[in-house]
């Protein structure tokens, strides 16, 4: 069971590292969309630092729901999907392979660029290590949760818009978690309980969300 | 080993038998009437304790009287969604079609009733607070509860084949309904934290006078909810199966009572 785990989380990484150009698209979508803040709002220290969780968080979230879009896609279109499903492994356990290897090829890269956008956006460098872990929690969750709606959304032709309707209204405790820990820690609370909560919420989604996802397909492939 | 099959229990038949579009449909067409005439009754008596019977409010005067829309819709609005989820959850174990349809146009009304708890709200918001709009996480949670009805509404409508659209939204329905209890605990909690607006509306307790009305419209709203949802199912069934026997049947009578 654990082989066919492997093996196609080995050929889904594979196929990324494959067409590299295409893992720096929502690298470079992070980047442009927070630099958009200090011109639109001004170079205001103060102000960017206040809001500089939230503008990074919303970021990473848009990233995300935009290269969800191919986590099933191509596997789709081509058929290899169906052979997933006829071939006898659970498909949850498929699910969950291309949900991992969907978060290290655009999930882990977010991660690693915050300290960028953290200077970027004047964030004080004791917040910098907690964005950096919710950052590192969150993210997976905003995957799994999202492997759902692409699911669901896997058939229509243009299922692009309609997936950020249908998931970002279920991102809403995850930002509220991530960006709460962060500004606790510049108003110098204590910031654990929101961690722990967000572990909690990462432990639930791995436990539930492939077993959704896996339903969503067989309907969008029925 | 005995042979003859154990008899059904009348209650399991019933809802098997509800199961059948013919048998929903003619079931139903019995006593929708009665609903919608409940509805009306409630809702003019309610209206008329609420609206003229009622004293105005020591604090907010007249402008109070919103409460007997704005309450009622917003508790339809949760009660909706859970419904709707429950219904989901059955059509997609069970595959009841009529289940589906009946989950299915659960989302718009559901919907309207979250709209209306939001304009309700923002206009009873404009005289007691000072403005429309304000992060109140009761309202927040409204709007993000409207999210999830448009998504699942906008699901169900962007597919062609009705059935396999039906089951893809009732499974967002579930999903939804899993998260709404954590979307409005980190909400309420979300607004504590940030000590943006500490109005609370609570406090002061409720005159009867003032109270009953409230229930009535409650109970009206509810009638309207089941008089809606089966009109709309049926609706829904006769377009669905258009080219079956059973509604030609329908169709026949209709044309046979105009004609009488």
């Amino acid at each position: 069971m654990s082989g066919a785990f492997f093996a196609l989380l080995r050929r889904d990484l594979l196929l990324a590292f494959r067409r590299r150009t295409e893992l720096l698209f929502p690298v470079a979508f992070l980047l442009v969309v927070v630099s958009l803040f200090p011109l639109g709002i001004g170079p205001g220290p103060a102000l960017l630092a206040r809001i500089a969780p939230g503008v990074i968080w919303i970021a990473a979230l848009l990233a995300t729901v935009i290269s969800l879009d191919g986590l099933f896609r191509s596997d789709f279109d081509d058929g290899t999907l169906e052979q997933f499903i006829l071939s006898g492994h659970p498909l949850t356990l498929i699910v969950l392979a291309k949900i991992v290897a969907h978060w290290l090829v655009a999930g882990l890269p977010l991660v690693l660029l915050s300290p960028l956008l953290a200077i970027w956006m004047n964030l004080p460098l004791e917040s910098l290590g907690v964005l950096i872990v919710t950052l590192f929690l969150g993210t997976p969750i905003l995957s799994l949760i999202g492997s759902i709606g692409v699911g669901l959304t896997l058939s229509l032709k243009r299922g692009g818009q309609l997936l950020s309707l249908l998931v970002f209204p279920l991102y809403v405790p995850i930002l509220i978690l991530a960006t709460a820990a962060v500004m606790a820690v510049s108003d110098g609370l204590p910031y654990g309980a929101f961690l722990g909560l967000l572990i909690a919420g990462l432990v639930t989604s791995v436990t539930l969300a492939p077993f959704a996802a896996a339903a969503a397909l067989k309907i969008s492939l029925s | 080993m005995k042979t003859d099959k154990p008899r059904k229990n009348p209650l399991v038949m019933f809802i098997h038998k509800l199961g059948s579009p013919p048998w929903f449909y003619d079931f139903t067409g019995k006593f929708v009437p009665w609903l919608w005439a409940v509805f009306a009754a409630l809702t003019i008596w309610g209206l008329y304790l609420g609206l003229i019977k009622a004293p105005p409010d020591y604090l907010q005067g007249e402008s109070y009287r919103i409460m007997y829309i704005h309450v009622p819709a917003a508790w339809m609005s949760m009660m909706i969604y859970v419904l709707m989820a429950f219904m989901s959850f059955i059509a997609l174990i069970w595959r009841i079609r009529t289940m589906e349809i009946m989950a299915m146009n659960s989302a718009p009304i559901g919907a309207a009733f979250t709209l209306i708890a939001l304009a309700t709200g923002s206009l009873w918001g404009r005289p007691t607070w000072g403005t429309y709009w304000v992060w109140d996480a009761r309202l927040t949670s409204e709007l993000v509860l409207l999210f999830l009805y448009l998504g699942v509404i906008g699901l169900y409508k962007a597919m062609d084949e009705p059935r396999k659209a039906a089951r893809a939204a009732s499974l967002l329905a579930l999903v939804g309904l899993v998260n709404l209890p954590i979307i409005h605990f980190s909400v309420k909690w979300w607004n504590t934290l940030h000590q943006g607006s500490s109005i609370s509306m609570t406090g002061s307790k409720i005159d009867a006078s003032m109270l009953w009305p409230l229930l009535i419209m409650a109970i009206a709203m509810k009638f309207y909810y089941g008089a809606n949802l089966i009109t709309r199912s049926r609706v829904t069934l006769l377009e669905q199966d258009l080219r079956k026997g059973w509604t030609r049947d329908v169709a026949k009578d209709a044309a046979r009572e105009r004609n009488s």
